[in-house]
């Protein structure tokens, strides 16, 4: 029987006598500014007495199609390597194909956990680069489905995190919950997933009548549905045992690899961008930054679950404030006209038509803009070369620079919880990719 | 001891019937969760719309173990070898799904990295629509491929039957043929 | 809108270090040569700058006529690095004119080892070789792939659309 061949060369780790100083003390997780391999850190063994196994792309820890490999001396994980890229999409060049007006179709499919924050970023560079100013009920409503997002994201992060833990209810109730959401997005957006609802200039249409009954009762559910999963895992000893001074990392390390997130919150640094550059109505509301203090695995589960609660104190602000207005941009170079005015008006028409087709010309220029997604900062680089396309969108995917911290966590970690670290970094390989 | 005894609990049928309702009633599917798609697989097979009522919650993490494969999102170049190995380690009888756009055509990512259509590497039973397909959808291919595995043929193997795009897998089968 | 960057109004075309500099759309980038692009990092680290957030690259090769400001030559590939100072909340842009004829530039993983998979994906997508890089290997394509799928010149890679074993036309 034919196979083709699946190895990926260079890209896989190596044994340790065909591996370089520097490449090699990364992949222990030395992340700190050695330049060269110090006199006497080579008691490991030799390649004959340890092992190198591969785990993935197609394994059920992995959250996708991430390819773990480990080198392993009995039990211990001596270093590993992420290998990625089987989910390569190719979303940065068909960015580049498509306009601005469908270029969210394209990246709300990179996170797919919380596709609303991807397509967030994506506008926001584009209004950047445009220079308008949105009204404020678009602005709120934004941030109204974003934080309901977070809510939904952290709880798959907890349902799959628990099933990997072997806490397989866990996944029951938090896929649960996550339905509760989901019937509110496709109520508003029409789609469960990769809605394409924010979009430059605004949102794709106003909230639907009863929207405020439907938030307000997930409120309601909520927070009792998290107090069960306290008394589920949080001081459960199992849990605890599973999870604390598992995969441990420091606030410099975290620096160092440019990591963001929960994972940097969990080692007490308080850098959440919401609070520390405030895009949108952040500013305008009140709420905490959760911090860990040990930067392990059960500190990061804290926090996520913390968090859901920190975005349910942000709706009910959302909620009190939300004005009544546009909720997209009335700029016709952006804005396509009101679907009545197309049917008395050849002018609206056209310019509808116009817009759909050869969409609208953004100013040259070139941005970098970050939001805080659930995995840390996501951020968009676009350069616009006058056209109505991105002439280069890049998506600066939170997972992809996390990961990176993979081998330093596992270190010295026996293969059991290779599977906590792995997914206690919450990776979304579509983003990891794209 | 002769059938008049037996007058009760007692059912007669054709093997071959029966074999395949066994067979349509506890189908294994084996997670190749990929992208988008996965996530609505794994909403599936949870609580809220609850695979286990058609004898599916099992999801084998084992290709061995399995014996329906749903290819739940995009397929990238450097993942089809992958994908192709998984499939060749399942055992016969197998079953594959092709779940959502992408994997049943490429979707909306036509370009060098995305292979356009699973059915070029592995032959597809059914096509799911969506991006991503919902629960429903998925749902209700797995009720169209069990209706398929009740009246198909239980022996023959499915090459020859032409399932699945017929022109890759004639192609693809001729290829596993060849000896390495 | 709000400046969500926090960064204050400078004059443009001011010097960061001996490195020209401009605003674009309020953000500050930076414009090292390329000898001078590892030292440059380093004093920005000094400065507090000191997470790298994201590195990634560009090819200029239809659009080479972009607004670059005085003193800065213009090359086919940029790599641009978005750094970030925490304490001060403040972000960086350092852009970097990589000549197509010779796309190479050192790697600045001995400051920021995060950099390390992006300079990987960086070389993968353009081709741009990062000198001192301890595993310079493709990341997100197939070992074996020719070409590097972000460069301009590289074909999207469309196919037509066929319908196969579709049922004939009545």
């Amino acid at each position: 029987m034919t196979v083709a061949e699946t190895s990926e060369g260079d890209q896989e780790l190596l044994p340790k006598s065909r591996t370089a100083g520097v490449e090699y003390l990364r992949e222990v997780g030395a992340v700190l500014r050695i330049p060269h391999l110090p006199e006497g850190i080579e008691e490991v063994p030799t390649d004959h007495d340890t092992m190198i196994i591969n785990m993935g792309p197609q394994h059920p820890s992995t959250h996708g199609v991430l390819r773990v490999m480990m080198e392993l001396q009995g039990e211990t994980v001596l270093r590993c390597k992420p290998v990625m890229g089987y989910l390569h999409t190719g979303m940065e060049k068909t960015g580049e194909e498509l306009t601005y007006l469908q270029g969210p179709t394209n990246t709300t499919r990179m996170d797919y956990i919380s596709p609303l924050f991807n397509e967030l970023v994506f506008s926001l560079a584009t209004e950047k680069l445009l220079d308008i100013e949105l009204p404020p009920r678009a602005t709120w409503i934004r941030m109204l489905m974003c934080e309901l997002n977070r809510m939904s994201s952290q709880v798959v992060w907890l349902a799959t995190n628990g099933m990997d833990l072997g806490a397989v209810s866990m996944m029951i109730y938090g896929f649960r919950e996550r339905e509760m959401i989901l019937a509110f997005f496709e109520k508003v957006t029409g789609l469960r997933m990769n809605h394409n609802y924010i979009r430059p200039g605004g949102v794709a249409v106003d909230l639907p009548e009863g929207w405020r009954d439907d938030v307000l009762k997930i409120l309601e559910v909520f927070p009792q549905r998290l107090d069960e999963y306290d008394t589920l895992l949080t001081g459960q000893p199992i849990w605890q045992e599973r999870t604390q001074g598992v995969g441990v990392i420091t606030t410099e390390e975290c620096l160092a690899l440019g990591v963001t997130g929960p994972i940097l919150r969990s080692t007490g640094m308080p850098w959440d961008l919401r609070r520390d550059q405030p895009y949108l109505y952040y500013d305008q509301v009140d709420f905490d930054v959760i911090v860990g203090s040990y930067g392990d695995t059960f500190d990061r589960y804290a926090i996520r679950l913390n968090e859901i609660r920190e975005s349910i104190k942000i709706i009910h602000q959302i909620l009190d404030k939300m004005p009544q207005g546009d909720y997209r941009v009335q700029d016709k170079k952006v804005t396509p006209p009101p679907r009545a005015r197309i049917d008395e008006s050849m002018e609206a028409l056209i310019h509808h038509f116009k817009i759909f087709t050869e969409g609208f010309r953004v100013p040259e220029g070139e941005v970098y803009v970050a939001v805080e997604s659930p995995r840390g900062e996501l951020g968009c680089y676009m350069v616009s070369d006058g056209s109505s396309k991105p002439y280069r969108m890049h998506i600066r995917g939170p997972s992809f620079v996390n990961l990176q911290a993979l081998p330093h966590m596992i270190r010295g970690a026996l293969i059991a919880d290779a599977v906590a670290v792995i997914s206690t970094i919450d990776p979304i390989m579509g983003e990891v990719d794209r | 001891m002769g059938l008049e005894d037996l007058n009760h609990n007692f059912l007669t049928g054709r093997i071959e019937d029966l074999v395949k309702w066994a067979r349509r009633n506890s189908v294994w599917p084996a997670t190749f969760g990929l992208a988008c798609c996965a996530i609505e697989m794994m909403s599936t097979g949870a609580a809220h719309f609850d695979l286990a009522r058609f004898g599916m919650e099992v999801f084998r993490a084992s290709p061995r173990q399995a014996d329906l494969m749903i290819v739940a999102g995009r397929v990238s170049q450097k993942m089809a070898p992958v994908l192709r190995q998984v499939y060749d380690q399942m055992m016969e009888p197998k079953w594959v799904i092709s779940m959502g756009v992408c994997a049943s055509s490429g979707g909306m990512f036509n370009n060098y990295a995305i292979v356009q259509g699973v059915d070029q590497i592995v032959p597809v039973d059914v096509y799911s629509p969506g991006c991503p397909p919902g629960p429903e959808t998925l749902m209700h291919s797995i009720l169209t491929l069990h209706e398929l595995i009740r009246t198909g043929e239980i022996t023959k193997r499915r090459g020859a039957a032409g399932a699945g795009a017929g022109v890759h897998v004639t192609e693809r089968r001729v290829a596993v043929a060849t000896p390495h | 809108m709000d400046e969500p960057d926090g960064q204050p109004a400078e004059d443009e075309a001011e010097l960061v270090h001996g490195a020209p500099s401009a605003l674009s759309r309020g953000q500050l980038v930076v414009f090292p040569e390329r000898a001078d692009y590892l030292d440059l990092v380093g004093l920005l680290y000094d400065d507090g700058y000191r997470v790298c957030v994201d590195l990634t690259g560009a090819d200029y090769q239809p659009y080479m006529e972009r607004e670059l400001p005085a003193g800065v030559t213009r090359e086919r590939f940029e790599v641009v690095v978005n750094l970030l100072a925490t304490d001060t909340r403040r972000r960086i842009r350092v852009r970097v004119q990589v000549p197509e004829a010779d796309p190479a530039l050192p790697s600045i993983f001995q400051l920021h080892p995060g950099t390390e998979a992006m300079e990987r994906e960086t070389y993968d997508m353009f081709g741009v070789v990062f000198t001192g890089h301890p595993d310079l290997s493709r990341i997100l394509m197939p070992d074996d792939w020719e070409g590097h799928p972000l460069r301009k010149d590289f074909g999207f890679g469309r196919i037509p659309v066929q319908f196969k074993g579709a049922p004939p036309a009545r």
